[in-house]
């Protein structure tokens, strides 16, 4: 095998000063009865040019040659080169979890700028290094909530991704927390609906843009919640934080999201990062890791684990969190595209989005399709209405080499004729003519 | 610069490394010596609330190092008066002195017999020995 | 070093970004919603960026640099071939949410994954979707709560039983999942000490969760009594696989009893850590717990495959789509790679370990005398007591030799611990060497402490003031203490 050194002559040596005769004696303490002796069901052993024909061809039974309209909470954005080169770097792809901090300055100094880029983006004080994705950090913000507040609910809107919402419903009976949802009225979320539900909750859950792609009157929603004690949490979508106003500024406690759409290949859903951002008040109840600035035995600055009595491997049943391992390569992906964007490609990302989907919707209009949600502004998703049950119309218009959208019925009463399309800053007018003639 | 051992006589002890100063039905609550020492550096106070009860036995506060967390035991019961605010913003005066200026809470008693149920610093001290 | 946002200049930027044709309409976003302030993202041109980056890579140690005995990590090899596989356009341009036609290679690749984890654990049934191994941790006790509220029994059992070496995250993910903590001590050999258990295991015991061997290396010698008390409670056994490393192959966890296990495939089946993450946790179950399982499961009909959500009784989900599909591609290749050489994996993972404690044990105190499995845990006791030398000055000084050091002061029940886990990996001249290190420190810890004191010597950095991080908190940059920077990039 070669990826194993030892040879019989290490073997034998090893095992002489060990003081035993056989690898096997080593496995004494196992109780006879709970020895496998049967050789392992896995088919033969590959060598690597094998291996590789193996995956090239299950890759190929992947259909990725289609265009890509497709969103609903991962998006098909450019990863820059240099994110690869970056990740590739065996000293950071290879390390684990900066435990050690001389000898992790590299990593640990990537999550502060992190942790600084995000708090930038949302306008919060204190981001973690990450959670496991854009899932997982909602129930992470509930969990966050309900020690703040000590209250036994928590609000989140229909409009919020479905993925979340489901994710926050197996989490909050172990935390002790009812959900209740609030629904969307024509794609958006009355704030007055948010006033009621939040009296008494601990957190009000919505994401901006919505998971119709709909601008929500955030600042309304935020500061309902806030009339009520209850903390506002937006998940929001980084791609968008060079348009769309921080979280921070209208009066969020936390900020949340998928972090896919900075750095990160779309994957077949993973693995991503979630990240997580709070104002100061809720540092010591956030979850996971935190870097935080120091200096060494002489002087000079570096960067450590901090606040570290917050987590599982301390503070044991009283921690924080359970999560240990997380997301860092992929965050620092994130971290690496949006250096190399700036604020000002950030902004330009954004309005590209946001005027190539503005298009494509006048352009479906044109064409004599509806809107599920007309009133409504968007952002880089909307929701089409195709005039049949919508698979049908995905079905149609992949045969025309254009994987349309996401069939809103999947998730929605009352929306099975409708498609949501995203369009990213890698869609071309010519592709968004193809996607008009398929639906057409 | 972390205060050298000591278990001053006029304190009375809880075998959870508490100690209490009872002047009528008031009482200064503090961690001993050991506490302080086992923890290490203490960077952060979690302090109750003015006005809140604490119960003999129970938990009223923690207090953290950078690699342990402990929880405070209270060794009398009673309403908070008063919270030491220099502790909450510089916990390293629990390790410098910890039956001084590193006092924690003060309390008024609800059950001044309590008292009766603490140790005297020799007991305490022989708590130490014996652990 | 300076920070990223120390470098940048108002003006540069590192990345075009496609601009949309002129003659499309712009679209009003409502003023109330625009962004006002821009974020101080840093502003540094393509090369600049690259070379930060890199710059930071030097100042950080992985397996690629060297020997990383990391105790219950797992710091195993990350081959690069994985790397070339999981960046095939075919698995990385594909998209979750697509139809399951589009998406056949890549759900036969989770099924075929699937299939291995269940011939490594004997169990029946599998759900790749925790993200991590206390993700499934937090699982595996939602599906106690599923399957004892089916029965009606949810209310009274209330307990989880977890041993006093347990690693934090199983009493974390107790609390998570609404159970309260039992704990129970280790006896004088390391393992669970039965008698102490069999008062804590009644009625109201919803299960147990175990790492086995343990954290301290060890493999629990009580298995099959610990077992009849569980089952004979009418409770459930969870098997934390984070020392799967140790067995694969050789005994399964199904047949130790457990009925619930969760494998963490960055550590047994070799995931690039990345400084702290990704991983993957997923979790395989006896069949009385499968109806439970979180939705979606791949099933296979035929030749084909396809997500089923139709699964009434699951208890939901723990994250977004089926699993984090990148961590099963590299894992899945990485048992292609060895087929049913798996067990050999684990052979010399536990033979290195054993190795390597034979040389160290007369030197460091061993608090439990027996053979190790994959990783051994030593303590510096007598160090400390005799020349004030402690594990983290040890740990500390390992790093002038070159090495990364062990974990350090875990498990809890062992003072001054010293966690050392080689892996299947190293080559013995590398054992050796680091075993040099460790008996040389010994010696300088008599012949000169203040050397061993004052490590690291080679560093980029020296020891850092962890209590300083922690009581003056700074956790980004702080673009007010530095005004000249933030006008330049107002200035953008």
């Amino acid at each position: 095998m070669s990826y194993l050194s030892v040879t019989d002559a290490d073997r034998d040596a090893m095992l002489a000063a060990i003081g035993v005769s056989t690898v096997d004696e080593l496995f004494q303490d196992i109780p006879g009865g709970m020895r496998y002796r049967e050789e392992l069901a896995v088919k033969p052993a590959l060598p690597e040019a094998e291996l590789q024909r193996h995956f090239e061809e299950l890759a190929a039974k992947n259909v990725v040659d289609e265009v890509c309209f497709l969103g609903a909470g991962i998006y098909d954005h450019h990863v820059p080169a240099v994110v690869d080169a970056v990740l590739q770097r065996g000293e950071l792809l290879t390390a684990y979890t900066p435990y050690q901090p001389e000898m992790s300055q590299g990593v640990l100094q990537a999550i502060f700028e992190y942790q600084t880029a995000i708090c930038e983006l949302t306008g919060m004080d204190v981001s973690n290094a990450s959670g496991y994705d854009g899932t997982t950090v909602a129930a992470d913000a509930c969990f966050v909530a309900k020690h703040a507040t000590g209250r036994a609910k928590v609000v989140v809107t229909e409009a919020t991704n479905p993925q979340v919402r489901q994710v926050v419903k197996t989490y909050a009976p172990g935390f002790g927390l009812d959900v209740v949802e609030v629904p969307h009225e024509g794609g958006a979320t009355d704030p007055d609906r948010i006033r009621e539900a939040a009296e008494g909750a601990a957190a009000v859950i919505f994401q901006q843009p919505n998971f119709f792609g709909v601008l929500e009157a955030a600042p309304e929603l935020a500061a309902a919640a806030n009339d009520a004690g209850a903390m506002p949490v937006a998940h929001v979508d980084l791609v968008s934080l060079g348009v769309l106003e921080a979280p921070g500024a209208y009066g969020c406690a936390m900020a949340i999201g998928e972090g896919q759409s900075a750095g990160n290949a779309m994957s077949y859903g993973g693995p991503h990062y979630g990240f997580l951002a709070a104002r100061s008040d809720y540092m010591r109840r956030l979850p996971g890791r935190i870097v935080g600035e120091t200096v060494d035995a002489a002087g000079e600055r570096g960067y450590v684990l901090t606040l570290q009595t917050r987590e599982q491997h301390i503070r044991r049943e009283k921690a924080t969190s359970n999560i240990t391992t997380n997301q860092t390569l992929l965050a620092l992906a994130g971290l690496v595209h949006l250096s190399l964007l700036g604020p000002q490609g950030l902004r330009e990302l954004g309005e590209t989005c946001l005027v190539l989907a503005h298009h494509a919707k006048a352009e479906l209009q044109k064409a004599g399709l509806e809107l599920a949600f007309p009133k409504e502004a968007t952002f880089k998703e909307f929701a089409v209405r195709t005039g049949r049950n919508a698979r049908e119309a995905l079905a149609e218009a992949r045969k025309k080499g254009v994987y349309a959208g996401y069939p809103l019925g999947r998730d929605y009463a009352g929306l099975d004729d409708a498609l949501l399309v995203a369009v990213t800053e890698k869609r071309t007018v010519e592709e968004i003519a193809q996607l008009v003639e398929a639906l057409s | 610069m972390p205060a050298s051992e000591s278990y001053p006589d006029e304190l009375l002890y809880h075998s959870e490394h508490d100690w209490a100063r009872i002047d009528g039905d008031e009482a200064t609550l503090g961690v001993t010596w050991f506490a302080q020492d086992s923890l290490g550096e203490l960077v952060h106070y979690e302090a109750p609330d003015v006005g809140s009860t604490v119960s003999k036995d129970a938990s009223y506060g923690e207090v953290e190092s950078v690699k342990a967390v402990s929880d405070l035991i209270s060794p009398l019961s009673g309403e908070v008066l008063e919270v030491n605010q220099k502790v909450v913003d510089a916990p390293e005066t629990v390790n410098e002195d910890p039956y001084g200026d590193g006092w924690l809470i003060r309390i008024r008693m609800s059950s001044v017999g309590e008292r009766d149920q603490l140790l005297s610093a020799a007991e305490y001290r022989q708590v130490l020995e014996s652990a | 070093m300076k920070l990223i946002y120390e470098k940048s200049q108002a003006g540069r930027r590192g990345l075009g970004v496609p601009r949309p044709p002129g003659g499309l309409e712009v679209p009003e976003v409502p003023a109330k919603l625009r962004r006002k302030e821009p974020p101080r993202l840093p502003e540094l041109a393509e090369p600049e960026v690259l070379r930060h980056f890199t710059q930071l890579s030097t100042r950080n140690f992985g397996i690629d640099t060297g020997f990383y005995p990391l105790g219950s990590c797992t710091m195993k090899y990350n081959p690069r071939i994985n790397e070339r596989l999981v960046g095939l356009p075919g698995f990385a341009q594909l998209h979750p949410l697509v139809e399951d036609e589009a998406a056949q290679g890549a759900l036969e690749l989770e099924w075929e994954l699937e299939q291995i984890l269940l011939a490594v654990t004997g169990l029946d049934a599998v759900s790749l979707q925790p993200a991590a191994g206390s993700q499934g941790e937090l699982t595996g006790l939602m599906l106690f709560h599923a399957y004892f509220a089916d029965r009606g029994e949810d209310e009274q059992r209330t307990n989880v039983v977890i041993p006093d070496t347990a690693h934090g995250t199983n009493p974390a993910s107790v609390t998570m999942a609404g159970y309260k903590l039992t704990p129970v001590r280790t006896d004088a050999r390391g393992n669970i000490d039965v008698d102490d258990l069999r008062t804590k295991v009644d009625e109201h015991t919803a299960g147990l969760m175990l790492t086995n061997p343990s954290t301290l290396g060890l493999f629990d010698e009580n298995i099959e009594e610990i077992e009849r008390i569980f089952h004979g409670a009418g409770a459930l056994m969870y098997y934390d696989g984070a020392n799967l490393n140790a067995v694969c192959g050789i005994s399964r966890p199904g047949d130790m009893g457990f009925d619930v296990v969760h494998i963490n495939l960055h550590k047994t089946f070799s995931q690039p850590h990345g400084g702290g993450g990704p991983g993957g946790g997923p979790i395989a179950v006896r069949d009385i717990l499968e109806p439970f399982l979180p939705v979606p499961i791949v099933a296979r009909d035929g030749s084909t495959f396809r997500l089923d959500y139709d699964r009434p009784k699951s208890i939901g989900k723990v994250r977004a789509f089926s699993g984090p599909f990148g961590v099963f591609v590299r894992s899945y290749a990485f048992m292609r790679s060895y087929g049913p050489g798996l067990k050999e994996m684990s052979e010399v993972a536990v033979l290195n370990a054993n190795y390597m404690l034979a040389r160290l044990k007369g030197t460091y105190d061993l608090p439990y005398e027996r053979l190790c499995m994959h990783e051994f845990v030593l303590s510096a006791r007598s160090l400390k007591r005799e020349h004030g030398v402690s594990a983290l000055d040890v740990a500390k000084r390992l790093m002038d030799y070159g090495f990364h050091p062990p974990t350090i002061y875990f498990p809890l029940v062992v003072p001054e611990a010293l966690m050392i886990e080689p892996t299947e990996s190293e080559a013995k001249e590398t054992l050796d060497a680091f075993c040099d290190a460790l008996l040389a420190i010994a010696r300088e810890a008599a012949d000169e402490p203040d050397t061993v004191h004052s490590a690291p010597h080679s560093r980029p950095v020296k020891r850092l003031d962890e209590v300083r991080a922690a009581k003056d908190v700074v956790v980004k940059y702080r673009f007010e203490d530095h005004p000249q920077q933030v006008g330049a990039q107002k200035s953008a």
